[in-house]
């Protein structure tokens, strides 16, 4: 039996279970055929009527039966469902015993109720007649729904997680953050166990306005499943879509006591935050740069240790070509037969659940030894010099994987993945 | 004493009493401290506003100001002071190591743009169809930055050049607690020697009273201090404008720079859901007090939590100083604020001033203070500062 601490001498940190729900179903049976089949989870949106609207598609999961109940109520139920999933197959009961960290969107009341407020009340205008109306209804659920602390709670309740959860957001780097935060509360041996999950389920109409107006979304509308086109030289933007990711951390040393099936290890993560601009990358790459750096060394892993990269490839002119920078600086040559696959390509980009989706994402890749493919690849973007594995999975044998997240604000994390030690 | 004890080097704050630790304390510490009170802006409800700053001193490019509403640039103000306070400000080497964690709920809405799209669909069939069209037509695009949770974050990185990391906590007075938690943890444990954490909240906005009145837990009517609030009209929050944030070091880290240290952060117990006088009663023995000692109390107004609390903290021999009756309710700052006005008294030796006129006096030596925040919903969490 190796070890069950790392180069560090801090314990190793094994995954025990996995949880996903993405536009392509729910599950990682389903999620993982639909992946490796190249199909995609986008579709035009039906949520809302998109009049005026520059973008009218997204990767909404629109199968629950939270769907269109708001940004909260579907939030949880993705995290539900997905931690769901993970703790079954972790063998853990109702009484989950440890920390939970919850990457989550940022909470506004709905449209629909604040429009319901203002009607309620006729004789006062503006945010007066909302916070009068407010005041009479004292309506719980519509109060639960604007707390940034209310989703967390109520999944610790559920699932029996330890003391007070936390709730996160560096933006799109949130998943990766939650599951770094994981991994750090084991190493510190405060925790045997930790469940990190992302999940976003805020597609409502302002908030596509908002990315929309930021320049951020593709306008591919007239063919859905073709719009996401990571590392393509027509790729315009990403696509909005929502989804939910769960990962049981367990100290490798518990796991094993326990008999637990060890799926893989998170064996490092990294980080660096951007100084440059609110939404634009420094143009020397030096934070993404420094960020895949650090968490390579954190797992002790030079760049011959890295097999696949999961990438953020978010199909923005930007991401794509800033992340492509970062990767070649990084591995230099190396790069070029290092297999590069975006997962956006077919479920668009699931914002604060996207660095959890696409970790589980990623261990699926090792235990399969497939790579899921970066469909939509018919135009290369010559500037980007990467085996992008287009459009066809691939089998191969994978050891370790670095999954990237960077995020608006300066947030950049990334994961190093691996199979478990013999 | 050990390398590795978490201590405080910088405090920067804001609220209705001033700004920096000089301020506050000189407030904290007259005969009978006044609160500044708004009692007309947003009535019926009362709001402590902030004072008059000089954005500039902190944030010297007017791009960088434009691109935030008011609340993150309170809280990069308030970061700045802390940095300067630690002596950290403008050392390229020592921001690009530092690590960050903000507590943050979300920015300010465009006030004007809600109000146009609420009044127009009193008189359309489909709203969802004007909103689309509004919101495309009247909202700033740089707005939805100014909102994101992880932008003053961002901003921070931007301004200050605080690089290391960057971690944004959201879920109101809870995210404090955590941060300040997780902070602390990450130096004890050596996985961080040097780090920034804090929050701000800025209440004189009608979208943020909105997230309190959906729950009934505004105060109205007369002004009272925090502990007298459970006969008044409405739900006993008087919430305030402010920030603080903390420059947390290692002890070898801060000793090898020769930097003065306020005070060490000790033990932080936090709890989840909705806490209990046991529950509480039982956080505060995780601190292994032991004597009389000083609490810098965070609570809210809101009747059952601030008796459980109070009840607590008098039961385990703590003479509790409510600050919400001088700063208001600064919701995810709020427990950065307590434990900065606890570092304070603890590096002065000296407890402030009675806050209201039911609170205890507190007299004898003043080498330990606890610092409390528990949230008018959920979560809580206390902390031990002690002489460094």
């Amino acid at each position: 039996m190796t070890s069950t601490v790392d180069h560090l001498g801090r314990p190793i940190v094994a995954v025990t279970g996995l949880g996903v729900v993405t536009s392509l179903g729910v599950g990682k049976a389903e999620n993982w055929a639909a992946l490796t089949a190249g199909k995609s989870g986008i579709h035009p949106i039906t949520r809302f009527p998109t009049d005026h609207l520059r973008t009218t598609i997204s990767g909404m999961v629109d199968f629950l039966p939270s769907s269109g109940k708001g940004n909260s109520a579907l939030t949880e139920e993705l995290a539900a469902k997905a931690a769901e999933e993970a703790i079954a197959q972790a063998g853990l009961g109702k009484d989950f015993g440890g920390p939970l960290f919850l990457a989550s969107p940022p909470i506004e009341m709905e449209w629909a109720d604040r429009f319901a407020l203002y009607s309620g009340q006729e004789d006062e205008e503006g945010y007066a007649r909302l916070l009068t109306a407010a005041r009479s209804r004292n309506d719980r659920a519509l109060f639960e729904g604007s707390q940034f602390g209310y989703i967390a709670d109520a999944l610790s309740a559920r699932f029996g997680t330890r003391g007070l959860p936390i709730t996160l957001s560096t933006a799109c780097a949130s998943g990766a953050t939650a599951i770094q935060l994981g991994v750090e509360a084991i190493r510190r041996g405060e925790s045997d166990r930790a469940l990190a999950i992302g999940a976003d389920g805020s597609a409502s109409a302002e908030a596509l306005i908002r990315f929309s107006l930021l320049s951020a979304l593709s306008t591919h509308n007239e063919a859905p499943e073709k719009a996401s086109r990571p590392f393509s030289k027509d790729r315009d933007g990403f696509v909005l879509a929502e989804g939910g990711a769960a990962l049981v951390l367990e100290s490798l040393e518990s796991a094993r006591a326990r008999g637990a099936k060890v799926l893989g290890i998170l064996q490092g993560c990294g980080e660096r935050a951007d100084d440059f601009h609110r939404t634009r990358s420094k143009p020397d790459g030096s934070p993404a740069i420094a960020a895949v750096k650090a968490a390579l060394e954190d797992a002790g892993l030079g760049i011959d240790g890295i097999d696949y990269v999961n990438a953020h490839g978010t199909s923005t002119p930007e991401n794509d070509k800033m992340e492509h920078l970062s990767l070649s600086t990084v591995f230099g040559e190396r790069i070029k037969s290092i297999p590069v696959s975006s997962n956006k390509s077919m479920i668009g980009h699931t914002l604060s659940a996207a660095g959890a989706v696409e970790a589980v994402f990623s261990f699926l890749t090792m235990q399969e030894g497939v790579l899921p493919p970066t469909i939509n690849y018919d135009h290369p973007d010559p500037a980007i010099d990467l085996d992008v594995v287009p459009n066809v999975k691939r089998d191969a044998d994978v050891r370790a994987i670095l999954s990237n997240s960077f995020g608006f604000g300066g947030q950049n994390a990334c994961l190093a993945l691996a199979r478990e030690p013999n | 004493m050990s390398a590795r004890d978490v201590v405080i080097t910088g405090i920067g704050l804001v609220s209705s009493l001033g700004e920096g630790t000089g301020q506050h304390w000189q407030q904290l510490t007259v005969d009978q401290p006044q609160p500044t009170l708004d009692r007309d802006r947003f009535t019926p409800y009362t709001v402590h506003p902030l004072p008059q700053l000089d954005w500039g001193l902190q944030i010297p490019k007017r791009s960088d100001q434009r691109q935030m509403e008011t609340w993150q640039r309170l809280g990069t103000y308030a970061a700045g002071l802390a940095l300067d306070d630690a002596g950290i400000k403008g050392d390229e080497a020592l921001c690009a190591t530092m690590d960050m964690i903000v507590a943050a709920g979300g920015g300010e809405r465009d006030i004007t743009v809600d109000t146009s799209i609420l009044e127009k669909s009193q008189s359309t069939s489909d709203k969802e169809v004007l909103l689309n069209e509004r919101l495309t037509t009247d909202l700033r695009p740089t707005l939805f930055l100014a909102q994101l949770s992880n932008l003053l974050a961002g901003n921070i990185s931007i301004v200050h050049k605080v690089t290391g990391s960057s971690r944004t906590f959201m879920g109101e007075e809870g995210a404090g607690v955590s941060a300040i938690e997780t902070a602390a943890a990450r130096i004890r444990s050596g996985q961080s020697t040097h780090l920034l954490v804090g929050a701000s909240y800025q209440t004189e906005h009608p979208d943020m009273l909105l997230n309190y009145e959906l729950g009934g837990y505004l105060h109205r009517g007369d002004w009272a201090p925090v502990w007298d609030r459970a006969k008044a009209q409405g739900g006993g929050i008087v919430s305030g404008s402010g920030g603080a944030f903390l420059v947390l070091e290692s002890r070898e880290h801060a000793e090898n720079r020769g930097r003065k240290i306020y005070a060490k952060l000790g033990r932080v117990a936090a709890a989840g859901a909705a806490p209990d006088e046991a529950q509480i009663t039982h956080m505060l023995s995780e601190l292994d007090l032991s004597g009389q000692h000083l609490a810098i109390s965070g609570a809210t107004g809101v009747e059952t939590i601030t008796d459980a609390e109070r009840s607590a903290l008098v039961a385990a021999g703590l003479t509790p100083r409510g600050f919400n009756s001088l700063t208001g309710h600064l919701k995810e700052a709020q427990f950065p604020f307590a434990v900065a006005l606890a570092a304070l008294a603890v590096s002065h030796g000296a407890a402030p001033a009675r806050m209201a006129s039911g609170e205890a006096p507190f007299s004898g030596p003043l080498d330990m203070a606890v610092a409390t925040s528990f949230g008018y919903r959920r979560y809580g969490g206390v902390a031990a500062l002690s002489r460094a």
